[in-house]
């Protein structure tokens, strides 16, 4: 029971072709996207495929949810093992040492970066109560991004699903951020756009669209990003099985790994971007707050 | 691929709820705190070694101040000491011309005390020679007293010195 219903592949592909095949004589456009498409079962290095197990889908609301785990799933679950291992046994190192050493410091370099180059300008003094979580967000991103670029490893963050969760916690960190610092009632004030009441009708839902755009925007930005430079790879190592030329070959392959380069530092860039525009817009809501506060007084001192 | 699967979404949320709540408790905040305390100490130690240097300056400064104060104390203690000189060889010069004048006027006096003496002794003596040389002359035509009385006459007659 495939979640991801592979009509689009099988549609651009020449000749249909069971997506479990992979690796076929023919050069099909499909196996391209069986690559970057999420699948229930797993490719491991000797073993081949391996079925993930089943679990019976609910709905509810009308919503068909099925929490089977799929590569997508794994590698989620996998990024975030590396991950907790990683950072828990850097913050560990500092009990014994408080000078970084090996990972402890490749992880301690990022951590200052987010703190002092992306929370503090974004979001003051006032936003370094929310450093965990862009933290999180950040490495949590790339490491699943890095994990794409390992052999038989699979880019969650190409999945757009991962990337709505990831858009989804933004949101609700965008609106947190925003009314702590505001208060409900000047959250809410501000949704109105300071505009006459008549003008409300139209004013409400224009400011409600523009909260939802920016996780939005966030979302497919990285999924786009993430999934857009597997399919150049893919399709450049596509070419050797299409032209079976060996000139061909040295050139496809030469170029591919330019692109895993490029990949490599697009994986990085984008969880920075993820992360910088989280704050950003973070920012935008404690900084409102701010402003109305230093209102309010003047208004009093006067 | 442009499906979305929302069994996906709900095991990213779950996930990164986990992740994000455990890697704030034993990782970020730890390491926030331990990296913020390194700060701390490298500012504390940073401040430290600012205020060791300005210690030491301010000794410099005040070793250079002592050192220019005793050289002066010390040249005003020459110059003192110069003048003083000076003055006392300026006294012991008068004191000793003084004495050489006051040496000197002894000096004439007794020259001329012993000027006195030996011309008394010389009248008395040119006396007594004369004396004798007219009794030697008269052959005692004349008593002692006559020819005191003579030769008296004769000295007043002679010049005073």
């Amino acid at each position: 029971m495939r979640v991801l219903a592979p009509q689009h592949a099988d549609s651009l592909a020449t000749a249909p072709a069971p997506a479990a095949e992979g690796h076929g004589e023919a050069f099909n456009f499909a196996h391209l996207l069986d690559h970057v498409k999420d699948a229930h079962e797993i490719e491991l290095p000797w073993i081949g495929h391996v079925e993930l197990p089943h679990i019976p889908p609910v709905t509810v609301a009308g919503v068909t949810i099925d929490l089977s785990p799929t590569k997508h799933v794994v590698f989620l679950l996998l990024a975030a093992i590396v991950l907790a291992v990683w950072a828990v046994t850097a913050a560990r190192s500092y009990r014994k040492n408080i000078v970084p050493r090996g990972m402890t410091n490749v992880l301690e370099a990022m951590v200052l970066f987010i703190r002092d180059e992306v929370a503090l300008p974004n979001m003051g003094p006032a936003g370094l109560r929310y450093v965990p979580y862009l933290l999180t967000t950040f490495f949590f991103i790339l490491v699943m991004n890095l994990l794409g670029l390992i052999p038989y490893g699979a880019t969650s963050t190409g999945n757009i699903a991962v990337t709505a969760g990831l858009a989804v916690i933004a949101f609700i960190m965008i609106q947190v951020a925003a009314i702590r610092a505001q208060g409900l009632a000047q959250y809410l004030a501000h949704l109105t756009g300071g505009v006459h009441p008549v003008l409300w009708p139209i004013m409400v839902p224009i400011e409600v669209l523009g909260l939802f755009t920016k996780p939005f925007a966030l979302c497919i930005r990285l999924f786009a990003n993430m999934t857009g430079g597997h399919i150049v790879i893919l399709s450049l190592l596509g070419l050797v099985f299409l032209f079976r030329s060996f000139a061909v070959g040295v050139g496809s392959v030469l170029f591919s790994v330019g692109i895993s380069l490029l990949e490599l530092l697009v994986a990085f860039i984008q969880a920075y971007v993820f992360t910088m525009l989280t704050s950003l817009f973070m920012g935008l809501g404690i900084e409102a707050g701010h402003v109305s506060e230093h209102q309010e007084t003047g208004e009093h001192a006067h | 691929m442009f499906d979305i699967n929302p069994g996906l979404i709900i095991w990213t949320i779950m996930t990164f709820i986990v992740l994000a709540s455990l890697l704030g408790k034993f990782a970020w905040r730890p390491m926030l705190q331990a990296l913020q305390e390194r700060e701390g100490k490298i500012r504390d130690a940073l401040d430290l070694a600012e205020k060791a240097r300005t210690e030491a300056a301010e000794m410099i400064r005040k070793n250079q101040e002592n050192l220019a104060r005793a050289e002066e104390e010390y040249q005003s203690m020459i110059r003192e000491a110069r003048s003083v000189a000076e003055k006392m060889k300026e006294e012991i010069v008068v004191k000793a011309q003084q004495q050489a004048r006051l040496e000197l006027s002894k000096a004439q006096d007794e020259i001329r005390r012993d000027l006195d003496a030996a011309r008394l002794q010389l009248r008395s003596e040119v006396a007594d020679l004369a004396i004798k040389a007219a009794e030697k002359i008269l052959d005692e035509s004349l008593d002692a007293a006559k020819q005191k009385k003579v030769v008296d006459a004769f000295i007043k007659q002679l010049p005073n010195n």
